[in-house]
């Protein structure tokens, strides 16, 4: 086995999303029950067995337009200034389908560590030709060190909305060429 | 460079007036063009009904105003510890639709009088709220011009050297707000 092999668990080659089969997300308690939110416009490759991938703030998607349009100001992601979200691997480990994605993520122009968890598919050929594989990954930040800090009081003083926020990836890569 | 300033008081000698003309004075002396609103009594009550193109008149206006400003400095009263009816109205009116309203990504800064000794904090702070939730870049500086009624001169000019100094550097951060700002558009 070659040192390549034994470090690069994501696969070789290089590999485009399938934007249609893929899905981007983020979920954060918020009063008595938890706030779901996508990202419609987004791009991530793996190349040499690195994950790279950017989501357009602009693009969030959420049950109300008001408050998509309140997510595009300071008071959230600032998309005037920073409209995209980033993500980039460093490392990445796996047992069985069991996969850690140790990275950097940028959200209103801090990047700061992240580690993502979850699954991982081995390529499978689909039945238009292409090879593909599966990647679902979780990972948990604290928005607020992002300087995402909005909150509205409850009536008892504790705050609407919690800090920590869960990332989710839903994606499928499909062989280059 | 315009700044915009909207006085949340309607009557003639609102001590929010004159902060606000005070302010005007120190933007003119850095060569930046200072605008009073003054249509404020004129806003109707915002009806959802009403809110149509075209807008009502004085709403145009206003609208209009602060979409040709570079800022907008706020002095607000406080009336029952919060934003007076008529400029919160002002903000709701300026604010529709939300994605697309004058206020989002523009500086402003909120300063205020009050005869009472706190100088509209609370006002302040609530105004604050509402125009980062309408999508403003907020300023984090205020001015609170306690017992008022004893901080202007019979022409209605700040007198309190203090105050005075707190205004300056307002002003000088909404410049730099806005210089900011325009480098950014540049950079980008």
């Amino acid at each position: 086995m070659s040192t390549i092999e034994e470090t690069q668990t994501l696969p070789t080659g290089t590999w485009g999303i399938d934007p249609v089969h893929s899905e981007i997300g983020f979920s954060v308690d918020y009063m008595a029950g938890t706030f779901r939110g996508t990202f419609s416009k987004f791009d991530a490759k793996v190349v040499d067995g690195r994950l790279e991938g950017t989501a357009e703030v602009g693009s969030v998607q959420v049950k109300d337009p008001n408050l998509e349009a309140h997510l595009q100001t300071p008071d959230f992601f600032d998309a005037e200034r920073n409209p995209q979200l980033r993500f980039v691997s460093n490392e990445v480990s796996r047992s069985g389908d069991r996969v850690t994605i140790d990275g950097e993520i940028t959200i209103k122009g801090e990047t700061r560590p992240i580690e993502l968890t979850g699954t991982i598919s081995d390529p499978i050929d689909d039945p238009f030709g292409n090879e593909r594989f599966g990647l679902k990954v979780e990972g948990e930040l604290d928005r607020t060190q992002f300087g995402v800090s909005w909150n509205n009081p409850l009536p008892t003083g504790e705050p609407a909305l919690a800090n920590q926020v869960k990332l989710i990836g839903e994606l499928q890569f499909v062989k280059a060429g | 460079m315009r700044v915009l300033g909207i006085s949340g008081s309607l009557r003639d000698a609102s001590h929010n007036t004159k902060l606000l003309r005070a302010a005007g004075e120190l933007f003119d002396a850095a060569d930046v063009e200072f605008v009073a609103y003054e249509g404020l009594k004129e806003v109707p009550p915002y009806d959802e009904d009403d809110d149509v193109e075209p807008a009502p008149a004085a709403v145009a206006r206003l609208r209009e105003a602060v979409a040709g400003a570079d800022a907008v400095l706020f002095a607000t009263p406080e009336y029952n510890s919060s934003i007076p009816g008529q400029l919160k109205n002002a903000v709701d009116w300026i604010s529709r639709p939300l994605a697309t309203n004058p206020l989002r990504n523009k500086s402003v800064a909120v300063i205020g009088a009050s005869t009472g000794m706190f100088g509209a904090v609370w006002a302040q702070a609530e105004l604050r709220k509402v125009a980062a939730a309408v999508g403003a870049r907020v300023l984090e500086v205020e001015v609170a011009v306690g017992h008022a009624h004893t901080r202007f001169d019979d022409e209605g000019r700040l007198t309190d050297p203090e105050l005075l100094e707190q205004l300056r550097s307002v002003v000088d951060a909404v410049v730099g707000a806005v210089v900011e700002s325009a480098e950014r558009a540049v950079a980008a």
